[in-house]
């Protein structure tokens, strides 16, 4: 088998002295949609962040590509293919639709390529296109979060971590979106999903990891996590 | 210039044919219209440097969001660094190929020197943010002009408090702008020669900002305003991006600076006091931050009216109570003082904002439409 995408190994990370993360393993590999589940306060979030270099780790190592990560600057995962959809969704309130998606490719100069792939994001979400020109923090809930993901496929990732997709998000808008990560996995993107609606997560995803208060409980295909009588009492409220 | 009564194309073009016009006659109808058009003309060609001046800092401020109190510090580089070489202040020590150099090689470098100092000031403010990086910049300000008074020891550079006089007027094409030219039958005087020279450089910075507005570099500095972390996670280098802001906002300084010390042939510290800046910020956030027209037209406003106020009161307070109760230059600034707090009161936006900055202070607005496209959603769902 081949390298795996990512690999990490023992990482810990910690905000003064507490520790959020302590000492966990993960790998994705080429092609996989990976979901990450827990509760509030699993550390779920605080992992992802140091996998795209926001926050720096106290120990272990990150490994993207069988390239270790520690030296790269924040700015610069991005380029190298490896972006984030961030819970909240970070979009840019006072850029217009458009100028938010342009901002996903700002480290791409192939200027053809990128109008290619703004068509293929308009495709993606047509509702976005009737919005193009209107200021992202106009947009409703659903929308924003379509702008961020748009705005992240403009970056051309090869391994796309999405931070809480379904937060704040009424039923229906969820399933769009959930609709959209398999659309965007079958082309061949590698995902990694942090969720809290473990069911939908576990059911979109090819494999899962649990995390419990810092630390990696549970590591099985998709499939065995929702057959699996503890998960489906601590996580999917059977 | 993006005008709502003009529609079409065509109609803007014909606007903007209309404009320019009027822009190349302005002198000689002010010269041609009023007793003292001289000194009017005067008044515009400063107007223009102002709307240079507010420009640059329109790219640090209004696209950047970097509050700079010390602006006019690279203003002052630009001066002096033109005096410098263009005056008999340095003659006896510096190399003589080095001494009037010309025009445009002269306006390059004063670019580049303010842009330096720009990077200067820079570096060490990059992890500040508001009233931290207004009062360094503030302080950076102050540096700046106090070393212009002072470094007339142990070395004569600036000349202290006393300035640099004699500096050439500007030599360009085998013209003397200093002197009047005859062209056409048309007397060219010195304020007309600059007037055109001053807005030459004026339209290409406009050409310029309002390229940089809508490029990539524009949009990365606006994504830095509004959430620096977001912007880094884009894959913007935010440190850079916020040098080259601080850098081209000051080489337009710097190339004001030189126009200005070519034109008044005299610079001394005093042109450079924190008042300065403080107008060219009033210009800025009058006018409508980050949105280029309003820029122009708070350049305009807060440096001609107070220009026709001038004019105005005497003869007015003359008239009403047959002498003169107050001084007209402290009247002046009351007015000012209070415009500014009535427009900061009912138009805190600006006069003429870019709807970006309109979104920002009327979060209403922005929320209300927010709302309106939650429900769209819900209905679209429903129905």
């Amino acid at each position: 088998m081949s390298t795996p995408l990512l690999q990490v190994k023992d990482l810990k990370v910690a905000y003064g002295g507490i520790q959020a993360v302590k000492g966990i393993d993960l790998q994705i590999n080429q092609g996989e949609l990976v979901a990450l589940i827990g509760a509030n306060g699993a550390g779920k979030t605080t992992t992802l962040k140091t996998l795209v270099g926001m926050i720096k780790p106290v120990g272990g190592e990150i490994l993207y590509d069988g390239q270790p990560t520690a030296r790269l600057p924040s700015y610069a995962y991005v380029k190298h293919g490896l972006a984030m959809v961030p819970e909240g969704r970070g979009i840019f309130s006072r850029l217009t639709v458009e100028e938010n998606l342009q901002m996903g490719a700002y480290t791409r100069d192939d200027k053809a390529d990128i109008a290619i792939d703004m068509e293929r994001v308009y495709q993606l979400f047509p509702r976005l296109k009737e919005r193009q020109k209107q200021l992202a923090g106009t947009l409703s809930g659903g929308e924003q979060q379509m702008v961020a993901m748009g705005r992240a496929i403009m970056s051309r990732p090869r391994l796309l971590l999405l931070d809480e997709p379904s937060m704040g998000l009424a039923p229906i808008i969820v399933q769009k979106i959930f609709e959209i990560i398999r659309m965007i996995a079958a082309e061949g993107v590698t995902m990694l999903l942090v969720e809290q609606n473990a069911r939908l997560a576990l059911q979109t995803a090819n494999r899962g990891y649990v995390m419990e208060s810092g630390k990696i409980t549970l590591a099985d295909t998709a499939t065995n996590l929702l057959a699996n009588e503890s998960i489906q009492h601590a996580y999917l409220g059977e | 210039m993006p005008v709502v009564f003009l529609k079409t194309r065509r109609q803007r073009q014909i606007g903007l044919f209309i404009f320019a016009g009027i822009l190349l006659v302005l002198p000689w109808v002010l010269g041609a219209g009023f007793e003292s058009g001289k000194s009017w003309i005067r008044a515009v060609d400063f107007a223009l440097l102002y709307i240079m001046l507010a420009l640059g800092l329109n790219i640090v401020v209004g696209f950047a969001g970097l509050l700079d109190l010390g602006y006019i510090a690279f203003y002052a580089v630009g001066a002096y660094c033109y005096a410098i070489f263009n005056s008999p202040q340095l003659q006896a020590v510096m190399p003589l190929w080095l001494q009037h150099p010309p025009f445009l090689i002269m306006v390059v470098l004063c670019a580049l020197v303010a842009c330096v100092f720009g990077i200067l000031l820079g570096t060490p403010t990059l992890k500040l943010r508001g009233d931290y990086l207004a009062i360094v910049t503030l302080g950076f300000g102050e540096i700046v002009r106090i070393f212009m008074n002072n470094l007339d020891r142990p070395i004569n550079i600036t000349n202290g408090p006393q300035g640099i006089n004699n500096i050439d007027p500007v030599h360009l094409a085998g013209y003397n702008f200093g002197k009047p030219i005859y062209w056409m039958g048309l007397k060219f005087e010195m304020v007309h020669t600059y007037y055109y020279l001053i807005l030459a450089f004026c339209c290409l910075i406009i050409f310029v900002t309002q390229r940089l507005q809508y490029s990539r570099i524009g949009r990365a500095w606006v994504a830095i305003r509004e959430d620096e972390i977001a912007a880094n996670a884009m894959g913007i280098n935010t440190r850079n991006v916020k040098l080259l802001a601080f850098a081209m906002g000051a080489s337009f300084g710097g190339v004001s600076g030189a126009l200005f010390a070519s034109f008044q042939g005299f610079v001394s510290p005093e042109s450079f006091v924190l008042m300065e800046s403080i107008m060219v910020l009033c210009m800025v956030v009058l006018g409508g931050m980050g949105n280029i027209p309003g820029v122009i037209l708070g350049a305009i406003l807060v440096s001609i009216v107070p220009e026709i106020l001038r004019d105005v009161i005497n003869p007015l307070q003359e008239g009403l109570f047959g002498r003169r109760i107050v001084d007209p230059e402290n009247l002046r600034m009351l007015l000012f003082g209070l415009a500014m707090i009535i427009i900061m009161l009912l138009r805190p936006e600006g006069l003429w904002p870019s709807r970006r900055r309109r979104a920002e202070l009327h979060p209403t607005e922005a929320i209300a439409e927010q709302e309106k496209s939650d429900m769209q959603d819900a209905e679209r769902v429903h129905g």
